[in-house]
């Protein structure tokens, strides 16, 4: 009835292997800030139901009441924003956004999307962003927002 | 309700080495086990069987927490390790060991996820999981007016 101690043996070192390799393929690339092609009109109805106005640079953060990390998102988009003039937060559940979700296509949270004053996503983060990425891929929209 | 967020972390390493020796072992009445401590743990995060070791002979020689974490996503992570290690016991209890094997080696890879790397599997897709299964699953999604 039980399977052979060799199998898992096997199994436990594959299943701890691959696990780990994951861990850190999922640690690098985690929060990065990737740059998103600017033709994404279709999105800006999608952006202005969840109360993204136009003209303000805005950082839409989705968010779920079982992710723990997005705990530690919203404070680094906080520390951001107070760096910044003219940068707007929007925190979004998707348990009430799950259309918008799909529309925008968040798959994960915390996902971060920088809008920018056109209403356009120019950049996206799946995971928590780095501070510093994310104020540096800020600036000239925020100045741009104040001009 | 908020928790250290070492405790879960720690309860995630002992149920790493519990599910690492249960695949070794080929033993449904361990799966079984940690099935039951995960069901105790999601019904009271704290008072966990795993989190009252911790909180009994771990917490006392750390520092005091810097950060809380809300018990949302702890208690959730609990059902989806529960939901595997049940499948898991199940399959070796009922004479169906390729199940046992493949349901404790993924609720084994998802604690050693979580214990070495803080990473949440089953928190990060639940939204995936919402996408796809399509309808709201709880029930304090308002009802859309017809």
């Amino acid at each position: 009835m039980q399977p052979p101690r060799l199998t898992g043996v096997l199994v436990l070192v594959a299943v701890l292997a691959a696990a780990t390799a994951f861990g850190w393929w999922r640690r690098r690339r985690d929060g990065r800030l990737r740059a998103v092609s600017p033709a994404a009109a279709p999105h800006r109805a999608a952006l202005a139901a969840l109360g993204v106005r136009p003209g303000a640079v805005t950082l839409v953060q989705f968010s779920a009441p079982v992710c723990a990390p997005c705990r530690a998102a919203r404070r680094v988009l906080e520390d951001v924003a107070g760096r910044l003039d003219g940068v707007t937060l929007l925190e979004v559940g998707v348990e009430e956004h799950l259309d918008r979700a799909r529309e925008l296509d968040v798959w994960r949270t915390p996902t971060v999307l920088l809008v920018d004053g056109d209403g356009r996503i120019v950049r996206r983060a799946a995971g928590v962003p780095d501070r510093d990425d994310l104020l540096a891929a800020l600036a000239p929209l925020a100045a741009g927002a104040r001009a | 309700m908020l928790l250290d967020p070492r405790g879960p972390r720690f309860a995630a390493a002992l149920t790493t080495v519990v599910l690492a020796v249960a695949l070794v072992t080929g033993s449904g009445w361990l799966v079984l086990a940690q099935a039951v401590v995960f069901a105790l743990t999601a019904v009271h995060p704290r008072l966990g069987p795993y989190g009252l070791l911790f909180r009994a002979l771990v917490a006392p020689r750390l520092a005091p927490p810097a950060e809380l974490e809300p018990v949302a996503p702890v208690r959730f992570a609990q059902l989806v390790g529960l939901a595997f290690a049940a499948v898991g016991a199940a399959g070796w209890l009922a004479g169906v060991p390729l199940l046992g094997l493949v349901a404790t080696a993924a609720a084994l890879a998802a604690a050693f996820l979580n214990a070495a790397f803080g990473l949440c599997l089953g928190c990060e897709g639940y939204l995936a999981v919402r996408r796809l299964t399509g309808h709201p699953l709880t029930a304090r999604v308002p009802v859309p007016p017809r």
